[in-house]
């Protein structure tokens, strides 16, 4: 099974790298973006076929490690 | 007064570190980060500064499960004294002994200069010798030194005391370099025996390369 973690800042966590990337846009005249927010994505390959143990494990990786709660969110797409 | 201090892989600060506090007249000793224990008489532990495991994933999170970190984390508790230097503070918040986190630099640049701080709270054995709202002048170098805590985590740590520096002018007028949360540069925990901070003291101990203002911060220590 694989699963995909997304992280990102915390709405309310200044997201610099977003806004430097938004300013970029902007002055390529892409008008229309209204935000950005940048975040990365680690993809695992995990040696189990059950949705919710699985599930269970990725949360606790993102608690533990994967993730800076006090700044990040994250959310979980299993494949 | 024996100072201990760590080497994870990507430390680049620890033989500055020990010369700083050699030159203070303290017994120094490297602890590599696979060790178990901390020499027994350790009176000060400091987490030195670089880019432990690469900086990778974020900085300081790999060295969270370094083995030795039990032991810091254990000598914490107990009450022993423990000082993060710039990594070593991004160190110190990942593993949770300091309330907050650090992050990419607002303006997105590694900064590396001199900067001036003044002196928020000295009522603890870090900046005890120095005055409340001194302004002292220390480097910083760091890429990730944005310092975020929200609100509740803020008025709790101006409400103990735990804010120990604020990046400032000459003048000790507030100039925020990397956009940290009220322009924190180093925090202490609830119990006054854990600090961090980005700047680094030990960079500034002889006035001819520049600033000798870390001999009376790292000297607190030394005379507990």
């Amino acid at each position: 099974m694989t699963a995909i973690v997304n992280i990102s800042l915390k709405q309310g966590v200044l997201d610099s790298q977003g806004k430097a990337v938004h300013h970029a846009l902007d002055s390529l005249h892409f008008s229309n973006v209204t935000d950005v927010r940048v975040g990365k994505q680690i993809v695992l390959q995990l040696d189990t076929e059950d949705k919710t143990q699985a599930m269970a494990d990725v949360t606790k990786m993102c608690e533990e490690i994967l993730a800076n709660t006090v700044i990040e969110d994250y959310k979980i797409e299993l494949l | 007064m024996k100072v201990a201090i760590l080497q994870f892989p990507g430390t680049n600060c620890e033989y500055d570190t020990q010369h700083a506090f050699e030159t203070l007249g303290a017994e120094t000793e490297i602890v590599w980060h696979k060790s178990s224990a901390l020499p027994e008489d350790t009176d000060l532990l400091v987490v030195a500064g670089g880019f432990s495991y690469g900086d990778y994933l974020r900085s300081g999170a790999i060295a969270k499960f370094s083995p030795v970190m039990k032991a810091v984390s254990a000598y914490a508790h107990k009450g022993g004294k423990v000082l993060g230097i710039c990594n070593g503070f991004q160190v110190l918040t990942e593993v949770g002994l300091l309330p907050g986190a650090l992050k990419r630099n607002d303006g997105l640049h590694f900064i590396s200069k001199h900067h001036h701080l003044k002196v928020a709270n000295n009522t603890n054995v870090f900046l005890k010798k120095l005055n409340k709202d001194a302004v002292v002048n220390i480097p910083i170098a760091h890429h990730d030194g944005n310092y975020f805590i929200d609100d509740a985590g803020l008025q709790a740590l101006e409400e103990n005391e735990q804010i120990l520096l604020r990046y400032t002018d000459a003048d000790g007028k507030i100039q925020n370099p990397n956009g940290s949360v009220d322009a924190i540069a180093g925090v202490c925990n609830k119990e006054k025996n854990v600090f961090g901070l980005m700047p680094h003291p030990e960079r500034a101990m002889e006035a001819l390369l520049g600033s000798d203002d870390g001999v009376a911060m790292l000297k607190g220590f030394l005379e507990s």
